[in-house]
C-alpha cells in the first residue's frame, strides 16, 4: 500500500502560487520613467499579474519575477511613464 | 432501550436522518426516493431537526451542493434514485475524488430507456466504479441500520457511502422495525470534525485543483487505498453498532450456506424471498443456501469465494444487465474473484426482476432446480439466464 | 467614504501573482479588484467553474487564492457549489465551528455561466442564497480555444463559428444573461467593466457582495488571444466596448434600473470592431451590412436600457 505520499489534492497553503515565477514568459519588460510618473496608481490594479509594487501610494518597482511582458501598464499610464523594452 | 415501530423503508431512513440531524441536506425529488426529502422537509419545517435544507433544481446540483457543503465542513446527507443518480454521475466521482464523506441513500430503480419507475439495481450498479462505498439492504431494518452506520463509516474512511435498498418493495412497504433511541444515534455518530475544510477559522485552503501528470496518479491511488482500508472500518463500525443494538452486520450474510450443496448469491429484497424458498427446500431435504452481500464496494473478493467453494452449483443473481453480451456485474465480479482465488464451482448467472418484474417464490424454486441438475452433472449448459421473462 | 483608487490599491490583494493566465488577460484585474472590496477581517469562500480562471489559478500544488478559501468541483455547478458552501456556513456558525464573517462568491466564465452552468446559476439565484455570482465574460470558451458561447457577439469569428464564405461567423445575437438575472427577482444585478480608475467595477462589486441575498454581476473580460488584439490594449479595448455601448454599464437594484455610465461621445460600433481580428471579415465590402446590423442591435439595447431607467424610476417605490 502506497502510504508514503498521503498528499490528497487539497492545497493547504493559501496564495502559495507566488512560488511560481512567471517572469520567464516575457520577451519585453516595463521601464518605469520616474520623472514622468505622477504616482496616480492607475497602473497598479490593471496589472494582470500584480507586479507593480507601491508603498504609501508611491510606485516602488515592477516585479520582473512575475511580469509576463503584456504591456497593459504602458497603455494604461496616462503620462507615458512606462515604456516596454524588448529583452533581447 | 429500543423503540418498536412499523415504518416503510423511506420513513425508516428519514427517521435515521432525523436522529443523525446532519448540518445540510441538498436533495431533489425522484420516485421512489421522493418521500425521504419529503419526510425530512417536514422535520425541517417543524424544527425537529436543525439541518439546513437546500431544495435544489436538479440532482446534478444536489450532489454539487452536497460537495460544497461537505467541503465547507458540514455533515451532509442526501437521497436519490435511478435517473437522478445517473444525472449525478459526474459529481459522484468528484465527491469521492475529493474524499468527502457524503452519505447518499440510493433507492434502487431501473434506468431508462424505456422509462420505468420500479425496482432493479441498474442505477447503483451503473455507478459501481465511482469511488463510493456501497452498502445493500434487504429490508427497512437494514436500510435504517446501514444509514446510521454509513455516516460513521464515511467519516472514518473519508469516502462517500451509498446506501441502497429496493424501490417500492422496501421503500414503500411497511414492516416491523426496531429503532434506536435519539441519544443512542447521537452518541454513535458523534460530532463531525474534519481536518481540512473551507470554513476553518485557522487557515484558508483550496479544494478541487487541476492536478496534472505529476500528481494525479498518486492522488487516485490514495482513493483506491482508502477503499481497501474501508473494509476494516466497515467491520469496526459494525461491531460498535452490534454492541449498542445487538444487531450483527458483516460484509455479507450467510443463510444456511455452510452445509449447503447448492447456493445463490442475491442482493437486497429478493434475499427475503430466497430465504423463504430455502426453508421449504430444506424441509424437503434439499440442501439449499444463500450468500447475501451487504457490502459490494469494496468487493469482499477474498472472503466470498471461500464461503461458497464447497458448493456443487452456484447461481449469482443480477437485478441488472450489463448489456455486454456476457453477464450481469455481480456474476462477472464474483466469478472473477473465484478465479483469482482458484475456486471453481459450476456457476450460472440469472438476470431477473428488471423494471419491477415480480419475483415470486416459484422463480426461486426454478433457479434451485436448475442448480440441482447442474450439481448432478457438474455441467452448466446455459450460463446466463433470464428469470421470469414473458413468452419464453 | 468616496471611492479613491489610492485607497483601493492599499487593500490586500487576495488573488496573487504566479497564476498562469495569459499575458494581458482581462480576468485577473477584475478578480483582484472585486476581492479588494472585502472588508479586511472578512473571510471569503470562492467557488469557480472550470475555465481559464480556475485552471490557471489552482494547479496542484499551487493556489493563487489568498486569505480566502477556494473550491472548484466541476464546469457547470459553481452556482450550486457555492450555495452548498453558504448553507453549510449557516449550520457551522450555529455550531460554533466557524466564527469569521464570511462572504460567498462564485466566478465563472461566460461558458460556465450562460451555457453549461446556467441551470445551476438560476437555481442558486432563485433560492436566494446569500451569495454573489460574478461572470467574467470574454465572449467564448477561451480555455478550450475560443469556441463560441451564447455570449459570443453576433457575427464574431470563433473556432466553432469560423468566418466562412458560406457562413460568416456567429449567426445569432448575443444572449443577455444580465437581463435574465434581473427577472430572477434578486436584490442586485449589475453589468460592469474595468475602465478608468475602476470605480464602476469596485462600487458595483462591493454592493453585490455586501447586499444580502443572491446577487449577480456580468463583467466584461477582454481576451487578447480570443478577440485578436495586442496584449497591451486591455484598457483601450475595454474602453471602446463601453464607449460604443456594446457593453453598457448599468445596475438594477430591486428592479430599478440605473445606467451608471453614459459616454459623452457615443462612438460607432465600428471603432470597437476594427481593433479585433475576430471581426476582421466584417470589413470586407460584401459584409459591411453586418456592421450596420450590429449597430442597430447595439442601439436598440442601449435605448431599451435608457427607457428602462426612465420607466422603472417613475414607478412609485
Amino acid at each position: 500500500m502506497n502510504k508514503l505520499l498521503k498528499i490528497g489534492s487539497n492545497i493547504l497553503k493559501d496564495g502559495n502560487s507566488v512560488e511560481v515565477l512567471t517572469g520567464d514568459w516575457k520577451s519585453r519588460k516595463p521601464i518605469h520613467i520616474k520623472d514622468k510618473c505622477t504616482n496616480c496608481m492607475l497602473c497598479v490594479p490593471y496589472c494582470p499579474d500584480n507586479c507593480i509594487i507601491q508603498k504609501d501610494n508611491i510606485i516602488q518597482d515592477f516585479d520582473l519575477n512575475y511580469c509576463k511582458g503584456c504591456g497593459v501598464c504602458a497603455k494604461v499610464c496616462p503620462f507615458k511613464a512606462i515604456e516596454m523594452k524588448s529583452e533581447d | 432501550m429500543a423503540i418498536r415501530e412499523r415504518l416503510s423503508g423511506n420513513e425508516a431512513v428519514a427517521t435515521a436522518m432525523k436522529q443523525i440531524n446532519p448540518d445540510t441536506m441538498a436533495a431533489y425529488p425522484i420516485t421512489p426516493a421522493t418521500e425521504i426529502p419529503q419526510y425530512f422537509a417536514n422535520f425541517v419545517s417543524n424544527g425537529s431537526v436543525t439541518t439546513e435544507f437546500i431544495p435544489v433544481e436538479s440532482e446534478h446540483s444536489a450532489m454539487s451542493a452536497c460537495i460544497g457543503a461537505s467541503a465547507a465542513g458540514a455533515r451532509v446527507m442526501t437521497a436519490t434514485s435511478s435517473q437522478g443518480l445517473a444525472l449525478m454521475f459526474e459529481m459522484l466521482y468528484i465527491a469521492s475524488g475529493l474524499r468527502l464523506p457524503i452519505v447518499l441513500v440510493n433507492v434502487n430503480r431501473s434506468l431508462s430507456a424505456p422509462l420505468n419507475i420500479h425496482n432493479d439495481h441498474s442505477d447503483s450498479m451503473g455507478a459501481r466504479d465511482c469511488g463510493f462505498i456501497q452498502l445493500y439492504c434487504e429490508n427497512n431494518q437494514e436500510a435504517y441500520d446501514n444509514t446510521v452506520m454509513a455516516v460513521k463509516i464515511a467519516e472514518k474512511a473519508r469516502l462517500p457511502v451509498m446506501v441502497c435498498y429496493d424501490g417500492f418493495i422496501t421503500s414503500h412497504s411497511i414492516e416491523n422495525i426496531i429503532l434506536m433511541e435519539n441519544e443512542e444515534v447521537k452518541n454513535f455518530v458523534g460530532e463531525y470534525n474534519p481536518e481540512e475544510f473551507l470554513l476553518d477559522d485557522k487557515r484558508n485552503i483550496s479544494i478541487g485543483p487541476l492536478s496534472l501528470q505529476g500528481y494525479y496518479f498518486e492522488q487516485r491511488k490514495e482513493i483506491a487505498d482508502a477503499m481497501i482500508d474501508s473494509k476494516e472500518i466497515i467491520n469496526e463500525v459494525s461491531r460498535e453498532f452490534y454492541k449498542i443494538t445487538g444487531r450483527k452486520y458483516e460484509l455479507y450474510e450467510k443463510y444456511k450456506l455452510d452445509d449447503a450443496e447448492i447456493g445463490v448469491i442475491i442482493l437486497n429484497s429478493t434475499a427475503g424471498t430466497a430465504k423463504e424458498a430455502i426453508d421449504v427446500l430444506r424441509s424437503k431435504g434439499i440442501k439449499a443456501g444463500m450468500l447475501k452481500p451487504r457490502c459490494f464496494r469494496p468487493l469482499p473478493f477474498e472472503e466470498i469465494p471461500e464461503e461458497i467453494k464447497h458448493l456443487k452449483a452456484l447461481a449469482i443473481m443480477d437485478k441488472t444487465d450489463s448489456i455486454n453480451g456476457y453477464s450481469g456485474p455481480l456474476f462477472s465480479e464474483i466469478t472473477s474473484a473465484m478465479y483469482t482465488s482458484n475456486i471453481n464451482v459450476p456457476t450460472v448467472n440469472y438476470i431477473y426482476g428488471l423494471g419491477g418484474r415480480d419475483v415470486k417464490i416459484d422463480n426461486i424454486y426454478e433457479v434451485f432446480s436448475d442448480l440441482e441438475a447442474i450439481a448432478k452433472t457438474g455441467k452448466v449448459n446455459k450460463m446466463t439466464n433470464y428469470l421470469g421473462l414473458r413468452g419464453e | 467614504m468616496a471611492y479613491s483608487i489610492k485607497d483601493m490599491v492599499n487593500k490586500e490583494a487576495r488573488f496573487v501573482s504566479g497564476h498562469r493566465m495569459c499575458a494581458g488577460c482581462g480576468a485577473p484585474p477584475i478578480v483582484r479588484t472585486v476581492l479588494r472590496t472585502l472588508k479586511e477581517d472578512d473571510n471569503a469562500v470562492i467557488a469557480s467553474a472550470t475555465g481559464c480562471l480556475e485552471v490557471s489559478s489552482c494547479i496542484y500544488p499551487y493556489t493563487s487564492w489568498k486569505n480566502c478559501s477556494f473550491i472548484h468541483s466541476a464546469f457547470e455547478n459553481a452556482g450550486a457549489t457555492i450555495s452548498g458552501v453558504q448553507t453549510a456556513y449557516n449550520a457551522l456558525k450555529r455550531r460554533g465551528k466557524t466564527t469569521k464573517n464570511t462572504k460567498f462568491i462564485a466566478f465563472g466564465g461566460d461558458g460556465g455561466t450562460l451555457d453549461i452552468g446556467f441551470q445551476s446559476l438560476s437555481g442558486a439565484m432563485e433560492r436566494g442564497h446569500d451569495i454573489t455570482y460574478i461572470c467574467y465574460d470574454n465572449g467564448a470558451y477561451m480555455n478550450t480555444g475560443t469556441q463560441r458561447s451564447s455570449s459570443t457577439p453576433h457575427f464574431a469569428d470563433t473556432t466553432t463559428t469560423p468566418a466562412g464564405s458560406k457562413i460568416p461567423g456567429k449567426s445569432q445575437m448575443r444572449k443577455d444573461l444580465t437581463e435574465i438575472m434581473v427577472k430572477h427577482n434578486i436584490p442586485y444585478v449589475a453589468q460592469t467593466a474595468a475602465i478608468g480608475n475602476q470605480k464602476d467595477l469596485y462600487e458595483k462589486a462591493e454592493k453585490a457582495i455586501y447586499t444580502e441575498g443572491a446577487t449577480y454581476m456580468s463583467v466584461l473580460s477582454p481576451c487578447p488571444r480570443g478577440w485578436g488584439y495586442p496584449t497591451d490594449d486591455l484598457l483601450p479595448v475595454t474602453k471602446l466596448a463601453v464607449d460604443t455601448c456594446f457593453w453598457p454599464l448599468y445596475e438594477v437594484e430591486n428592479g430599478i434600473y440605473k445606467v451608471t455610465y453614459k459616454p459623452a461621445k457615443k462612438l460607432p460600433i465600428e471603432e470597437f470592431l476594427k481593433v479585433q481580428k475576430r471581426f476582421r471579415h466584417l470589413f470586407k465590402e460584401e459584409n459591411r451590412w453586418m456592421i450596420d446590423q450590429l449597430q442597430k442591435e447595439v442601439d436598440q439595447k442601449w435605448n431599451y436600457l435608457l427607457k428602462q431607467e426612465e420607466f422603472t424610476n417613475s414607478l412609485d417605490k
